[in-house]
């Protein structure tokens, strides 16, 4: 990671890479947008709820688009809800975050041949960073989902641009 | 109590032709057709009889009975010409602990009920979603927009038999 290991043996100095402290800043703080689309929606309380504990990694969910830095994309995407989804992801401030978040979200789920009004994989509106497989995803699951975003956050660089 | 011939028997006095029939053969709780157009005042009078009063719509749901001429054109795309649409109504009263089913058809070409919000407020949402469901145009609705699907949904009405899904919606791709 690099924060800690450049340590010098006396006094109180770290020295690390900007880029390392910044973005150890941003994946310890990553607030959610306070928004959940269906049963997903439960299990990811739950896992914002003292059991699972979601503040230990920073992530509180803020309500309001403009002060959030990922949005978890809990649930069934209708295609009336999709058109909302992009008007919340527009009005985040970058850098921004999409987790995708069980099978509706990743690919529409049960309804992918007969749901008229799903949209099958909300990654056809906005661009997904982490899909979390499950119907719905245990706590366990989404937490994961969460390290793997902090593994992408940990690896960006303000210099280089990321693909 | 009232059962459902002795409600009939009722209605027909009152309203002679426009109940049609009680169908009792099928394996489902016995159930009176009536014509489309006359629904209304035959719930006011369900609801406001004192031997009957039925105060309460438990459920009104849309059917597609799909019992047309099915026309497939050259290029595979199956329609459904003719037949009808049903609008069910499941009535309960509260008071005198019985229960009635009522149901109308309603030609596919032009389904037009008149609509029950004057009597039951619930039918409101109810009558939206038939409409929204199956295209059944209520007569009289105070409001009637489509309630689930987007409002600009301009391809059909999704849970007829003959419906089919369109290609893209405001630019998103809809099949899978």
């Amino acid at each position: 990671m690099g924060i800690l290991d450049k340590e010098f043996s006396e006094g109180n100095i770290v020295i690390a890479k900007t880029d390392d402290l910044f973005n150890w800043a941003r994946l310890s703080s990553l607030w959610q947008v306070g928004f959940g689309l269906a049963c997903c929606a439960i299990e990811m309380m739950a896992t914002s709820a003292s059991h699972y504990d979601f503040d230990r990694f920073g992530v509180i969910p803020r309500p309001s688009p403009r002060q959030s830095d990922i949005i978890i994309i809990s649930g069934t995407v209708t295609l009336k809800m999709a058109t909302r989804i992009k008007r919340l992801y527009e009005q985040m401030p970058d850098p921004k975050y999409v987790i995708s978040m069980g099978s509706c979200a990743n690919c529409g789920g049960p309804y992918w041949e007969h749901g008229y009004h799903v949209l099958k994989g909300v990654d056809r509106v906005i661009p997904v960073d982490v899909y979390v497989p499950g119907c719905p995803p245990r706590p366990e699951a989404l937490l994961e989902g969460l390290m793997k975003l902090q593994e992408k956050v940990r690896n960006e660089s303000m210099i280089k641009k990321s693909a | 109590m009232k059962t459902s011939e002795e409600i009939l028997n009722i209605l027909k006095d009152k309203f002679g032709d426009s109940i049609i029939e009680l169908k009792s053969d099928k394996p489902i709780d016995s159930f009176v057709l009536a014509a489309p157009l006359e629904v209304d005042k035959i719930c006011m009078f369900l609801r406001d009889n004192s031997d009957l009063q039925f105060d309460s719509l438990m459920n009104l749901s849309g059917v597609d009975d799909a019992n047309g001429e099915k026309v497939k054109d050259n290029k595979g795309t199956e329609t459904i010409n003719g037949g009808t649409l049903s609008v069910w109504y499941h009535l309960e009263s509260t008071k005198l602990k019985h229960k009635f089913t009522l149901k109308v058809s309603t030609e596919r070409a032009k389904p037009e009920v008149t609509s029950v919000t004057e009597i039951w407020k619930c039918a409101d949402w109810h009558e939206r979603e038939a409409y929204d469901m199956y295209g059944i145009i209520f007569l009289n609705h105070p409001d009637l927009r489509r309630i689930l699907m987007p409002y600009d949904w301009e391809h059909g009405y999704p849970l007829r038999k003959d419906y089919r899904n369109p290609e893209f919606y405001q630019g998103m791709k809809v099949p899978y």
